[in-house]
């Protein structure tokens, strides 16, 4: 199929199976292998991705859903002033450890500070229960999110 | 590679269940695309998610009605969803986590037909009827007589799930579900237990309904308890009698996440302590 749809800002026309599996398109056809595949079956949250700025699992979803939806994965998180926000919190607060986890968390977390301004720590741990973190490194990852929605509050005054 | 087909009406939609129909139906997709992952299935897809109809939450006269494709977070997010049904907003947000709800739809999870399927329990107390239309006409039938077994379905080949029908009566004063799992996100349910009940006003149980998740081939329920019990002062003779109930009334087997000795337990556990949960509510 064509596969007509706005990939990291841009408008693309891809050629194709429609039930490619989304993380295989982006990985292996077209080379942003900044999304990582874990499990590929949707308990871990490595190959997240934003569809309509929604976080959803590349693993689990197939060419053919992306028809006309805008996608945004973690090539293009630098290129927003939120999204590179984000990426600097983790950066300054140790967030990272392997690595392996973070494209998945950063866009999640992007979703979430999109959604909530200055959100509880609760919150931010309900939002992020989707991604797993095999070093374990949650406390900084959630300390990372805070201090983004904080700098992101700060931004929005004068 | 296998075709895709998408969907852009209900109409059409059964007009390509009738040219297609060895076509996998799919909406959300999270247990599907598992599946035919690990089968290496290959056959063609009919992709549900783009069919608006299939997406509404509507309020009619007697019911409420949500399409069977719309996602768990619209769902969860509904006010007329809470407003008529909080125990099953409260067990969809047990439901894998963010994405996974953005992704998943009620219809999947009632058609996957999993015992271990969260939505149940609640759909089950809720008196749910599952709407199917094919070319020929619309019928819906009780979520009880809808599941058959683990995957089974009475979906008939021609036929797709429209809507969940949820009749509009107002939540009982105490509703809960509960699942027990390995931790509270991303996992699939050990035993799941959803209640409602009310109290009247001398603290007897004017109402008492309870399901059951993971511990028999499909939801579990026990009408002959709940008619016992109804009417009763709870006290402690009570729960032990509840306890043995479950022992003889529910059908968990062993399998990789639990043994049934453990299923029981956890079962028994959570429906003992939501009932003495009503028997504090009606002393103090």
């Amino acid at each position: 199929m064509k596969l007509k749809c706005v990939l990291n800002a841009q408008a693309v026309e891809i050629d194709t199976a429609p039930d490619r599996r989304v993380v295989d398109l982006l990985r292996e056809d077209l080379g942003l292998v900044g999304t990582k595949e874990g499990c590929g079956t949707g308990e871990c949250g490595a190959c997240t991705i934003l569809v309509n700025g929604q976080p959803r699992l590349s693993c689990l979803m197939i060419a053919a859903q992306l028809e006309g939806q805008n996608v945004m994965t973690v090539e293009e998180l630098a290129d927003t002033e939120d999204g590179a926000a984000v990426q600097r919190a983790f950066v300054d607060n140790g967030a990272v450890q392997c690595g392996f986890c973070t494209p998945g968390m950063e866009l999640t977390a992007l979703a979430l500070v999109r959604e909530h301004t200055l959100p509880e720590r609760t919150c931010i741990r309900e939002g992020l229960s989707g991604n797993l973190c095999r070093c374990t490194g949650y406390s900084k990852i959630i300390d990372a999110v805070e201090r983004a929605t904080h700098a992101l509050v700060k931004d929005e005054k004068p | 590679m296998s075709a895709v087909h998408t969907a852009t009406s209900l109409n059409q939609a059964l007009e390509m269940l009738a040219q297609y129909p060895e076509a996998q139906l799919m909406a959300g997709g999270t247990d599907l695309l598992v599946r035919r992952r690990s089968s290496m299935s290959g056959s063609d897809i009919l992709f549900l998610g783009r069919v608006p109809e299939l997406q509404d939450i509507t309020e009619q006269s007697e019911f409420l009605a949500i399409g069977a494709a719309a996602s768990l977070r619209c769902i969860i997010a509904d006010p007329l969803v809470k407003q008529y049904a909080p125990l099953l907003v409260q067990a969809l947000g047990t439901i894998g986590g963010p994405a996974i709800r953005n992704m998943a739809t009620l219809g999947g999870n009632i058609c996957t037909a999993s015992p271990a399927g969260d939505s149940l329990p609640p759909l089950y107390l809720l008196d749910a009827r599952i709407e199917l239309v094919s070319r020929t006409g619309t019928r819906s039938v009780p979520i009880a007589s809808f599941i058959h077994g683990p995957g089974q379905t009475a979906r008939h080949n021609h036929e797709l799930v429209s809507r969940i029908l949820l009749p509009k009566v107002r939540p009982l004063a105490q509703e809960q579900f509960v699942k027990i799992g390995c931790r509270q996100a991303l996992a699939i349910a050990v035993a799941s237990f959803a209640g409602q009940a009310e109290l009247d006003e001398r603290g007897h149980l004017a109402h008492i309904r309870m399901a059951w998740g993971s511990v028999g081939p499909t939801v579990m329920r026990l009408p002959a308890l709940e008619n016992e019990l109804t009417g009763a002062s709870i006290t402690p003779k009570h729960i032990n009698y509840i306890r043995a109930a479950l022992r003889t009334g529910l059908a968990p087997i062993s399998d990789g996440r639990a043994s049934a000795t453990y299923r029981y337990q956890v079962a028994a556990n959570v429906t003992a302590r939501f009932v003495e949960g009503l028997r504090e509510t009606s002393q103090s």
